[in-house]
């Protein structure tokens, strides 16, 4: 009797020692009581022992592992860690999301079109000249580069998160050269093998769409009159820690993945060198920042890029994509005017709302953050990857104590915000499921005619206990995002796949011919009747 | 395709028939070594080395055994013509060529060399066989997925023909090990199987024959792919379809390359000359020539290699910048 008890104990414990905050839960209402959207994934779940978890856990990091997607870490190469619970967002929650970001990239798109052009928003005294020209993201290079079909921001990623009444909040935009959507596509193919079972129970809309939709958008913003436009992929190489990345979308978009040196540019046309010669390129997909992408006019030292395609581009015999100087969009100093930016480009109110922020630039509030500095989080204006953020509540006396003479020294490059509780989802860590706050980027598509979300995005853990900061570089792992489709709608990749009705099975019967068999079956089968 | 590309597919293939080929002559040689405690080890240990053309290793004894061959042709990461080495330096090319080569032939590609240690490891307790048997069947599979999954096109063909030439270089090194010391050397018949070709040999020649018709085997044999022959005979159709192929679409290209050039480039005419001495040769006295047609082939392919490099792998070095005379 004693024993089927602690059975039983045994079979319940993965989620027994789950605890609450005061963030929002992604997965439970209540202790116990899992959101409608996780219901089956919970069930599922909490019949699986610790051992079977630990061993689909191995399956997946040795996936990651034998398909090169790791990064180094001490020079060792490590799987980037995919937890073994998915994030699942309703359809009806996707909604806000999905026209909420589309709202944000035609605001980014309006602004970006703005500064490079007449600069309204400057005249209309919305934006202060000066914090756009100290914008390290801002080029003059690019002050009057019209893009072909109007768009700059082919890829956006808008950084999301859910605050402790689980409304999404952004939490900063990336206009420049996002990455993560690799993790998308490879998260997705192999939960897919670790858990068959739980993708027949729902109905996820689908993101290996991803790479057809983005070379679609690039073709769009070819040069004019070129009527088969090459797109070639640049990247700065395979040191690159997201060399994965560009090599994953250049072969599933089927083109070229070139470095600088592969390419040359004369007289404002770009080629690339080929076993056959020189070959014309129109679109480049750049993942190099803009600082590397042309020694001409930016970094001179830089040897990873290609000189003179800058001008090519300003002559419009080449696009680039993004386009160089999208960083003006994307300084976190910008970010607490994308609200402004889209009531004044699109006289609209915003679908997201930004987290509270600070801008330092008035003496009074500025000497109220330096005050207040334990329970705000600072970040640099710059700053990528998690890299310069503080956080009050959690740093100790000395590192307040340099960060208050550090922005006080330069409060242009700061942004003070209010700590969001970042919502907590359950992650297997060691033998249980723990909480562990995520965040969520969602990956916008702009192809000029449309702004295609991809259903999804990169959910990141932050995987030590209570860390606020969710990047790889900083011990983060990620979460396969599942998007529910609106039950009312077949999960549909194209209109054509939703409108073929299946023939039935004698219709397809007929369309096929009989099926040979050689010898040998025959033969054991009248060996085993003896 | 991009030059740098096809650069990588050229030494891809390259890398994983060297890392096939030297298991297959360590096995032979290792095979002979535990088989007769008779066999003059360091001699023969050093032979090896020189035939394969690597240095011997330094060590504290100055001694050079068969543990000495194993950890520098076997298990040396950091050397391109051990085993482990051709392997990593196949992934590393590999990996700049993600884009052009199949999903699942990388993952054979990268997974074979994140076994290589545990394998090797393994290997210092029951013995190199398994180890080298596992590098052939890895390098059989990425050839099998190769195969299957990617388009003959431009990089398919730079792909066999890194691949064949290769065969055909190591396959004469096989040969000289016989040939250059034979008294250290494993039999005919290990020698045919190492290079897979025991059985094919059976059913052609019987068994009354001579051992002297092995040697015509490996090299002469049209029909059997491991032959010198017929490697050569890929090498030369890779050749000529990419001149075909590239001739055409170059076709509107303005550099001033000479139409003869295009048509005929002198790799292609590097193997055409060297597999027309094969054919012509008095085949009966191929066992007395041997010595020197082994070398021919070995120089012949050095040869190849350059100058299909300059032909089609000229790209841009890394761009750096010249400071001005005048600032």
């Amino acid at each position: 009797m004693e024993t089927l008890v602690l059975y039983v104990l045994d079979m319940a414990d993965v989620f027994d020692a789950y605890t609450f905050s005061q963030a929002w839960d992604e997965m439970f209402e209540a202790p116990g009581m899992p959101r409608r959207a996780y219901e089956r994934v919970f069930q599922a779940l909490e019949h699986l022992d610790p051992d079977d978890l630990r061993f689909r856990a191995e399956l997946v990091a040795r996936a990651f592992t034998d398909r090169g997607v790791t990064f180094a870490l001490g020079g060792e190469e490590r799987p980037f860690p995919l937890d073994l619970v998915p994030r699942v967002i309703a359809a009806a929650e996707w909604d806000v999301i999905d026209r909420g970001v589309r709202q944000r990239v035609r605001a980014l798109e309006a602004f970006l079109a703005d500064v490079y052009g007449p600069q309204t928003i400057i005249a209309e005294g919305i934006v202060p000249r000066s914090v756009l020209l100290t914008g390290g993201g801002f080029h003059r290079a690019a002050h009057g580069i019209d893009p072909a079909n109007g768009v700059r921001v082919h890829v956006a990623g808008i950084d999301l998160v859910r605050d402790v009444d689980g409304r999404f909040r952004v939490l900063e935009d990336n206009a420049r050269v996002p990455s993560g959507v690799s993790y998308v596509i490879e998260n997705r193919g192999i939960m897919a093998h670790a858990f068959p079972g739980l993708f027949a129970e729902h109905r996820i809309r689908p993101v290996d769409d991803y790479p057809a939709r983005l070379l679609a958008a690039l073709r769009a913003a070819a040069p004019p009159g070129v009527r088969d436009p090459v797109v070639v992929v640049l990247t700065p190489g395979v040191g690159n820690s997201a060399y994965f990345e560009h090599a994953l979308l250049a072969r599933q978009m089927g083109v070229e993945l070139v470095e600088g040196r592969d390419l040359s540019c004369s007289g404002n046309r770009v080629r690339m060198r080929t076993t056959a010669g020189e070959q014309p390129v129109h679109v480049v997909y750049r993942r190099i920042d803009d600082e590397y992408l042309d020694p001409l006019h930016f970094r001179p030292e830089s040897v990873i890029g290609c000189p003179g395609i800058l001008n090519a581009a300003r002559a419009g015999a080449v696009t680039i994509a993004n386009a160089v100087g999208c960083g003006a969009a994307d300084d976190k100093l910008i970010y607490t005017y994308v609200p402004d930016f889209i009531r004044f480009y699109l006289n609209e109110e915003p679908v997201l709302e930004n987290v509270r922020t600070y801008r330092l630039d008035d003496a009074e509030r500025l000497a109220w953050v330096l005050d207040s500095l334990d329970e705000l989080v600072l970040k640099p204006v710059d700053g990528a990857g998690g890299k310069g953020i503080v956080i009050g509540p959690q740093a100790d006396e000395k590192t307040l104590a340099k960060l208050r003479s550090t922005v006080a020294a330069g409060p242009r490059g700061w942004i003070a915000q209010v700590p969001v509780a970042l919502s907590t989802s359950p992650t297997f860590v060691g033998d249980r499921f723990a909480p562990r706050h995520i965040d969520l980027r969602p990956f916008a598509v702009n192809s000029g005619d449309d702004i295609w979300v991809l259903p999804g995005g990169l959910t990141r853990v932050a995987l030590p206990e209570g860390a606020l900061v969710v990047n790889s570089s900083q011990g983060g792992g990620s979460k396969d995002t599942w998007v529910l489709a609106d039950a009312r709608r077949p999960v549909a990749r194209t209109e054509d796949d939703a409108e073929q009705q299946a023939p039935p099975p004698s219709v397809v019967r007929e369309a096929v011919a009989d099926r040979q068999a050689g010898p040998g079956l025959a033969e054991s089968a009248y060996q085993l009747q003896q | 395709m991009l030059s740098r590309i096809a650069e990588s597919l050229f030494w891809l293939g390259r890398y994983v028939e060297r890392a096939d080929d030297t298991a297959r002559v360590l096995d032979a040689v290792m095979h002979r070594l535990l088989d007769d405690p008779g066999t003059d080890e360091e001699a023969a240990c050093r032979t090896l080395f020189a035939v394969l053309g690597v240095p011997v290793p330094d060590s504290d004894e100055g001694g050079c055994d068969a543990q000495t061959v194993l950890s520098a042709l076997g298990f040396d990461a950091g050397n391109p013509s051990s085993v482990a080495g051709a392997w990593q330096a196949a992934h590393d090319n590999a990996r700049g060529v993600r884009e052009v080569i199949s999903t699942e032939s990388w993952e054979c590609l990268n997974a074979t060399r994140l076994a290589l240690p545990a394998q090797r490891r393994q290997a210092r307790r029951v013995g190199p066989h398994a180890y080298l048997r596992y590098v052939r069947e890895r390098a059989a599979l990425f050839s099998g997925l190769a195969d299957s999954t990617m388009s003959r096109d431009d990089g398919w063909l730079f792909l066999t023909l890194g691949q064949s030439l290769e065969r055909v270089d190591m396959t004469a090194r096989l040969l000289s090990v016989k040939v250059l010391a034979s008294p250290y050397a494993p039999d005919w018949a290990t020698l045919l199987r190492a290079a897979g070709a025991d059985e094919p040999y059976r059913r052609t020649e019987g068994w009354d024959s001579d051992p002297q018709s092995a040697a015509r085997f490996l090299v002469l044999e049209p029909l059997f792919p491991r032959s010198i022959m017929h490697a050569l005979a890929t090498a030369e159709r890779c050749l000529a379809e990419l001149a075909g192929t590239l001739a055409a679409g170059s076709s509107s290209r303005r550099s001033g390359r000479s139409q003869t050039q295009v048509l005929v480039p002198s790799a292609r005419r590097t193997i055409g000359r060297m597999r027309t001495v094969l054919e012509y040769l008095d085949a009966d006295t191929l066992v007395a020539q041997l010595p020197q047609v082994l070398k021919d082939l070995q120089e012949a392919c050095l040869l190849a290699s350059r100058q299909i490099a300059d032909r089609y792998f000229q790209y841009g070095t890394p761009v750096v910048w010249l400071r001005g005379r005048d600032s």
